[in-house]
């Protein structure tokens, strides 16, 4: 396992939800990271977001982790649940907010 | 560098031989591309793994040659 790979283990492991996006909630710089933000914010939980701009190395790193080539991605609990694509599909079936429920994850405050 | 809608597709169709390929160029600019994707081999599959597939038909272009693919994937009913 790579130094980056540990990195991410711990930063996904750490947190209940993580996102990691391009720019910040706050300042998403890619529609799909903005898309993505708007249905955590919709769905009110808490969460860690890892901006991949500020870090190369998570950037190229955290494709290679989930072997998913694509930013935004989404993990629940130390799982990746997948990028913008399968989060709005989740989401509009109802199943985002059933595991987000099911998972105890707390509200944002 | 852009992909036309026919390259995607067979691609697509060349991993995938019995699927259904409907591809939508979002923008007209030849960038931004929606994909619809059905096929058996999908079934049983969880969501990631079925987009795994397709990603990987595409041969490691999405996220570079190809960065706005909007994906979604079904199984023939």
């Amino acid at each position: 396992m790579s130094e980056t790979d540990a990195r991410i283990g711990e930063i996904v492991n750490s947190n209940d939800v993580v996102l990691f996006m391009k720019g910040t909630p706050l300042f998403p710089q890619c529609g799909f990271s903005s898309k993505v933000v708007a249905i955590l914010d919709h769905l009110g939980v808490a969460y860690e977001s890892v901006d991949v701009l500020q870090d190369q190395e998570i950037r190229t790193g955290i494709k290679t982790y989930s072997d998913w080539p694509t930013i935004p991605q989404l993990y629940l609990k130390g799982e990746f649940i997948g990028g913008s694509d399968i989060m709005m599909e989740m989401f509009e079936e109802g199943e985002l907010q059933q595991m987000v429920a099911d998972a105890n994850i707390p509200k944002a405050i | 560098m852009a992909m036309s809608a026919e390259a995607i597709e067979d691609l697509i169709r060349a991993a995938l031989p019995d699927s259904a390929v409907t591809i939508t160029d979002l923008a007209g600019d030849g960038d931004h591309y929606s994909a619809h994707v059905v096929s058996s081999a999908f079934a049983g599959k969880p969501r990631v793994a079925q987009h795994k597939m397709v990603y990987e038909a595409l041969g490691g272009r999405m996220g570079g040659e190809l960065h706005a693919l909007q994906l979604t994937t079904a199984v023939p009913t």
